[in-house]
């Protein structure tokens, strides 16, 4: 799914990676537990969390996510946008929930990436 | 690169949010040498994993990574408290963090099990008291 699709799926605001909207993601993980994201996810998925500290953008950096989505109207200070930005790693921002902006992009087609556990 | 690459890194303890650098410095030079992607990402989770630790637990420290086209070993050296029992250490969601590490999404007792999980080997050597190093190996060619 083109990341443009996901912005306009959540409602989303663009903090960082305007013009990395058209590329794409095969599916979305979601937790704010950034051990668990590096534990359970494969290449090239959406991040789903509500956490907003620099760790947030190293974890996406660590395992070449290309895009991640801040939930419930969450938003990073500007050092981590920069941080994204020098990462070309596309951050966006919508005020939905986890599980309302999850179930919105599943619906939309948009699934899991589940590694055996 | 035929007698190898070594690099030093001095892991800064007191900023948390600089945790990282490190193995995203390392991470950049795998991808410039041109080692397969699914290397590169071992190392890269393996090795943050332990920067966060040695940041987390032990107030920095210091990594020597030393790339050979067949192999790449990490050594992560830190003079912290060292892991007064390694066998729960290894156990997933075992942790001693504290809550200011786990709102920053970490301390969840991941850490060495992720470490395990994505290095070709692991060995750690640990006194209370004196430190902890910690050597991860990966195989680069299959």
């Amino acid at each position: 799914m083109k990341i443009s699709k996901i912005k306009e799926i959540l409602e989303a605001e663009v903090l960082a990676g305007e013009e990395l909207l058209d590329s794409e993601v095969d599916a979305a993980f979601g937790s704010d537990l950034m051990s668990d994201v590096l534990a359970f996810v494969n290449d090239r998925v959406l991040l789903l969390t509500g956490l907003v500290n620099p760790q947030v953008v190293r974890t996406a950096e660590m395992l070449d996510i290309s895009a991640i989505v801040f939930v419930r109207g969450k938003r990073p200070d500007e050092n981590v946008i920069e941080l994204a930005k020098t990462k070309n790693i596309v951050l966006l921002s919508t005020t939905h929930t986890l599980y309302v902006a999850s179930g919105r992009l599943y619906s939309a087609g948009l699934t899991g990436d589940e590694k055996e556990v | 690169m035929a007698e190898g690459m070594k690099l030093h890194f001095e892991v800064n303890g007191d900023d948390f949010t600089r945790a990282g650098e490190t193995s995203s410095k390392v991470k950049k030079t795998l991808s410039q040498l041109g080692f397969n992607p699914e290397v590169i990402r071992k190392v890269a989770i393996a090795m943050y994993e332990g920067e966060i630790n040695m940041v987390i637990h032990a107030e920095g420290g210091d990594i020597d990574v030393e790339i050979l086209p067949e192999r790449i070993t990490v050594v992560m050296k830190d003079v912290g408290p060292g892991i007064p029992d390694l066998d729960m250490a290894m156990q997933e969601g075992f942790s001693t963090a504290d809550h200011s590490v786990r709102e920053l999404g970490f301390g969840a007792g991941m850490g060495l099990p992720n470490m395990k999980k994505y290095s070709d080997s692991m060995d750690i050597d640990t006194k209370i008291g004196v430190g902890t190093t910690v050597t991860l190996g990966f195989v680069a060619q299959g």
